[in-house]
């Protein structure tokens, strides 16, 4: 139990120390890679809840692909980043004061809150013991059956996020020379070649 | 000693209020404010599995797994209007972004 007690520190300790980072670095190269520290350290913490398959979902879902697509965005745009951290130092005590309040309120709720025992004798859905079935087995149990239209509901708003994204980046630029294929059936002899008498010794 | 819920509940409230508190000290940076939704985000997810463990009920699993992918759409569309954005004003800063104001 000790030993659960110390990754459970552990993994927290790290989670918000590098959340800490995330905001407070003065490079967002760094803060990106403090956002996926954290998000490395919060997978260890659903590990420990018993939520293999989130945390692994994690690990691929926000480490490899938004992490990664945060650090695409902040190399590619060439900001000057300090001048955006003008008013940091402004803005310093209202943050701190909302985020002290909120932070109070939010362990006074969690430290006064008690759970109805029979809420934890009903389950909509009981979790299988990992000796029946692994975590990822009892998702997709539920997820494909009971979740099923969730889950299409969840595929449409990946669809509409990656054609949103699409249009909104994709640009029409000028100058670009671009093949077009009716364009090029439609070509006749009569448009693409031109026939001249050349005059007798003076070219054309 | 025991980790229960309380403590992963704490360790959630702490994270969403490094987001919060991210959103208000970094009010001219976009991409900094994108990263702490993505830590309120997180946040809300850690809570999410926690109670799903502690009432020993997979839907809160389920659900987390939605916001997930809440998250990642949002993140795409979030970056993709920074990028259009940078494009057309040479600029990401907070105070820039008034062109609807008329």
């Amino acid at each position: 139990m000790t030993v659960t007690a110390a990754f459970f520190y552990l993994f927290a300790t790290i989670t918000i120390a590098s959340g800490f980072m995330v905001i407070a670095s003065r490079n967002p190269v760094q803060s990106v890679l403090f956002l996926i520290l954290a998000f490395v350290n919060a997978a260890g913490l659903f590990l420990m809840m018993g939520a293999e398959f989130l945390a692994m979902i994690l690990v691929i879902v926000y480490v490899g692909a938004v992490a990664v697509l945060f650090l695409f965005v902040v190399m590619m745009l060439d900001v000057d980043f300090a001048a955006l951290r003008q008013g940091f130092l402004q803005y310093l005590p209202i943050g701190g004061v909302i985020g002290v309040i909120f932070l109070l309120e939010l362990i006074l709720v969690v430290g006064a809150y008690s759970i109805d025992p029979g809420l934890v004798r009903s389950p909509a859905v009981p979790i299988p013991s990992p000796a029946v079935m692994t975590n990822t087995e009892a998702l997709g149990q539920v997820l494909y059956t009971r979740y099923f239209y969730f889950f299409q509901a969840a595929g449409l708003i990946l669809l509409v996020a990656m054609i949103g994204a699409i249009v909104l980046t994709l640009r029409e630029r000028v100058g670009v020379r671009r093949q077009d294929i009716s364009k090029q059936n439609a070509r006749t002899q009569e448009t693409a070649v031109e026939v001249r008498k050349v005059p007798f010794r003076q070219g054309i | 000693m025991v980790i229960g819920l309380g403590h992963y509940l704490t360790v959630a409230a702490v994270l969403f209020t490094l987001g919060v508190f991210g959103i208000f000290i970094n009010r001219k940076n976009v991409i900094v404010i994108l990263m702490s939704i993505e830590l309120i985000l997180l946040a809300v997810n850690i809570n999410m599995v926690a109670f799903s463990t502690h009432l020993n009920d997979i839907v809160g699993q389920i659900f987390a797994m939605l916001i997930l992918t809440v998250a990642a759409a949002e993140a795409a569309i979030g970056l993709a209007i920074l990028v259009v954005f940078f494009r057309n004003r040479g600029s990401i800063a907070v105070e820039d972004v008034n062109r609807l104001r008329g």
